[in-house]
């Protein structure tokens, strides 16, 4: 914090640039005064930091090699048949739940990330054509839009995975799963993207600055995404940041149906999955550490995606 | 007189409404696997067998104790060692009201030995089927062969005029993509016909009133549904929707026990889990390797072996319901099984065998795995994939619902898989079955020799001593055939047999049923009470 508060005038000192513009004085200081902001923000960050020592753990739980059918089913070092390492137990094949846990919030993290990334990028430039131009294309992309809108979003993820998976049948790498769940989290979410996007361009686009562009000749791509798309995005991390809670959860969705990471590399929806089975047969673990991580997580991250869209509301300032 | 008859109207009405039952008895059922095609010819798997078994019947049928009986053959009798004589029965008719006569035996004699039936071994294939007159068919076999009748009791009788008049000829392959009139309907001389069928959604039996037998249960509606998750199916039985669940899952089984309105049945299964390599292909389909097959190599064959611990699945993914086998029958079915011994684990020596093969670094492999069909069956695969990882062995796992798995690794899927695990209990109740359809080579001396042999072991030693068994009727040399059989067998490393699983039946107290050891779950039996 003291870092930030004494490197703040330098940057101040040099023209603004995107983040300054964005995050300016009155956004730092509503999170300065939101105790549940900061809250939120340290726990999201202990999140991606445990995702990044993921590798600390007492096993790597994606090596089948290190894991012994014999450890299968411990309960936690608490209870009283508990045995050291395996702090939160393990599961059916021996997988200490702590370990296969970073892991999985690795995964999570990842591809809501990437997931995130993808469906700002589609809403973010479908939003900002369909805005600037206007006329038949506006009205096709907000059409397709308002249709995609009418069809819950887990639905159309969980047609792009069952299309993948009849292309590849059913025999897909690890890198290939990946990309299929961020490709059906992506397609999934751009609608709001494009929706917010599109009305700040429309608003936009009849600014002084905008027609002063024009009459020097730039051309209309320019325009769009040197001088209007930069006054548009404060609503999109907003957005971003909610979704991102939103992708991490249809990714748990997705590989709880079955249809998103496999048993053998899982992420936080198959070790819920996993433990499914056993929920009712006493091996309450095995699905209850990684429920809680998730719901967790979705918690900090939604918190602070509420906070920010808040922040960013000029009508609330 | 107006009197008298308006009593004797009333006497009447009330005798009858006294003779019919109260209402409707229902049993629902539900499996972890569904039921896809109905063709009885499409896929040769107890679960389906069993389903079809109350809608299809063979010329014989097993009993609750799995003994021999008569069924649409009222009885039958071997004139020369190579003529079987069937005297069918008398006044059988189809459910749509057609008679049934020696001319639909015959049709299905083609029919389950055509390109695309699953059920070809049902049947030798030299063996002549002859009508003598419309309620007598004779079999001619070139051999002799004292168990052809074995395995009747899953040889479905159809009708011919119903195939004829709905393009239903053929046979209906496991791999087909769309579904032929046979696979959506059914139409046998059985105890029940089929209302609705959709596929893994659910099913509904009902009694066939023109049934010519007498049946034991009072079931008169039976409604299946598929649940492939273990608890949902589980909360189904103990919450009362569903009155009997197969099979419960090891983990819930003290749930069950302890729960007032259901129980477990557990008892031995026949059944034996094995896992299988591809020993016919020169490059596998699912491998890094290219250029060879590691598993022609017997060394490859005996590490696997070696680097599986079955006692460890036996007490961790099995929970103790399962006894390690040696072999590829179970001990009920081959009075000599405890000569044999399985070799116990050793990973060090799998690894040097696997140096030795060429192979220091282990090499990749793909593993096809059905996940709804035996007791635990993913779960064994995945602690499999574990211990093979221990001696370097990458395997990727294919594990997939049973109607995708088997539509890939069976004959008419070209046995497309490289490693995969497979239950089997020999349908004759002997040794000869799993010699000649799981051991045998493929294709040679009569086409159906191997035809589930996904793995293309072959070793001409071993057909020979079964061709020998086959005719062989003194029981002590028999044994002793079958014993050198086994031995070739497990010298080669063919299979790698893992265990016979229990049965574990989940049903509710109001149910009283017949638990038959190959873990056909059959509805003619059951009495449902209040």
């Amino acid at each position: 914090m003291a870092a930030s508060a004494t490197s703040a005038p330098v940057t101040a000192a040099k023209p603004p640039g995107l983040f300054a513009r964005i995050f300016d004085g009155d956004v730092w200081a509503s999170f300065r005064r939101s105790k549940l902001a900061m809250v939120a923000a340290i726990a999201t960050l202990i999140f991606f930091l445990a995702a990044l020592l993921a590798n600390l753990g007492p096993q790597d739980p994606f090596d089948p090699a290190q894991l012994e059918l014999i450890n299968s089913r411990i309960p936690p070092l608490w209870t009283a048949d508990g045995q050291p390492p395996f702090l939160l137990g393990t599961d059916d094949q021996g997988r200490d739940i702590l370990s296969a846990i970073l892991h999985g919030l690795r995964i999570s993290l990842i591809v809501g990330a990437l997931g995130v990334l993808l469906s700002a990028t589609i809403g973010i430039a479908l939003g900002l054509v369909a805005g600037y131009v206007g006329g038949a294309v506006d009205a096709l992309i907000m059409r397709v839009a308002d249709v995609q809108l009418t069809f819950p979003a887990i639905l159309i993820a969980l047609l792009v995975d069952g299309v993948a998976k009849a292309v590849s049948g059913g025999q897909m790498s690890t890198p290939a799963i990946l990309g299929v769940l961020v490709l059906s989290i992506g397609l999934s979410f751009w609608v709001q993207y494009a929706r917010t996007v599109r009305s700040s361009v429309m608003v936009e686009k009849n600014r002084d600055y905008v027609q002063a562009a024009r009459l020097i000749g730039l051309s209309s791509p320019v325009i769009m995404v040197r001088h209007v798309l930069p006054n548009t995005i404060g609503p999109v991390f907003a957005i971003a940041t909610i979704n991102f809670a939103l992708a991490i959860i249809t990714e748990a969705t997705l590989s709880f149906l079955g249809s998103g990471m496999p048993d053998t590399q899982p992420s936080l929806g198959t070790l819920i999955r996993i433990g499914n089975r056993y929920l009712f047969s006493g091996e309450w673990w095995i699905a209850a550490f990684p429920g809680l991580t998730l719901a967790l997580l979705v918690l900090a991250v939604n918190l602070l995606g509420d906070w920010l869209r808040d922040a960013l509301n000029p009508k609330l300032r | 007189m107006k009197f008298r008859s308006v009593i004797l109207a009333l006497a009447a009405v009330g005798a009858m409404t006294a003779a019919l039952p109260a209402s409707a008895v229902t049993v629902r059922y539900a499996n972890q696997g569904d039921l896809k095609a109905l063709d009885p010819y499409t896929l040769n798997e107890t679960t389906t067998i069993a389903h079809l078994g109350h809608v299809y019947e063979g010329l014989t049928k097993r009993g609750k104790d799995l003994a021999i009986q008569p069924a649409l053959a009222e009885s039958w009798e071997t004139p020369e060692p190579t003529r079987w004589r069937f005297h069918l029965r008398k006044g059988v008719k189809f459910s749509d009201g057609t008679p049934f006569t020696a001319d639909d035996v015959v049709f299905s004699a083609e029919r389950v030995r055509a390109p695309g039936s699953n059920f070809a071994t049902r049947l030798p294939p030299d063996a002549k089927v002859i009508k003598v007159d419309d309620h007598t068919v004779d079999i001619v076999t070139d051999k002799p062969n004292p168990i052809l009748h074995y395995q009747f009791d899953g040889w479905y009788i159809m009708s011919k005029a119903w195939a004829e008049k709905n393009g239903a000829v053929a046979p209906t392959p496991a791999a087909a993509t769309t579904p032929s009139f046979a696979s959506l309907n059914a139409m046998g001389t059985g105890p029940f016909t089929i209302e609705s069928h959709q596929p893994g959604v659910r099913t509904v039996f009902k009694k066939n009133p023109n049934y010519w037998g007498k049946m034991e249960g009072n079931v008169d509606e039976i409604i299946f549904t598929p649940i492939a998750n273990d608890s949902t199916r589980v909360s189904a039985l103990l919450s009362g929707e569903v009155d009997i669940i197969e099979p419960v899952p090891l983990q819930d089984i003290n749930r069950v026990n302890g729960s007032p309105n259901a129980q477990v049945l557990t008892g031995p299964e026949t059944r034996t889990i094995f896992l299988g390599m591809d020993q016919a292909r020169d490059e596998l389909v699912n491998s890094n390797v290219k250029g060879k097959n590691p598993f022609k190599d017997v060394r490859v064959r005996e590490a696997f072996y070696k680097a599986i611990d079955v006692d460890a699945i036996k007490s961790r993914v099995m929970r103790n319901l399962s006894t390690p086998s040696a072999l590829m029958i179970a001990p009920e079915y081959f009075r000599l099984a405890k000569e044999f011994t399985r070799p116990k684990a050793d990973p060090e020596r799998a690894k040097k065998l696997l140096a030795e093969a060429g192979y220091p670094d282990g090499f990749e492999v793909g593993m096809n795995c059905p996940s709804d069909r035996y007791v635990n069956d993913g779960d064994i695969c995945r602690a499999v994939i574990g211990m093979l990882a221990r001696v370097g062995v990458k395997v990727n796992p294919i594990i997939e619902p049973k109607a995708q798995y088997f539509a890939k690794v069976l004959k008419t899927g070209g046995f497309n898989t490289s490693f995969y695990l497979l239950g089997w209990t020999p349908s004759t109740g002997d040794s000869h079955n799993v010699l000649y359809e799981i051991m045998g080579c493929r294709g040679r001396n009569g086409a159906s020799r191997g035809d589930t042999n996904l793995g293309g072991y072959c070793n001409p030693k071993l057909d020979e001593l079964t061709d020998q068994i086959l005719v062989e009727t003194d029981q002590a040399k028999r044994d002793q055939l079958i014993k050198q059989a086994y031995e070739i067998g497990n010298a080669d490393y063919a299979y790698i047999p893992l265990h016979q699983q229990s049965l574990a039946w989940g049903v509710s107290k109001k149910l009283k049923v017949a638990q038959r050891g190959d873990n056909q779950v059959r509805f003619e039996w059951v009495v449902k009470g209040e």
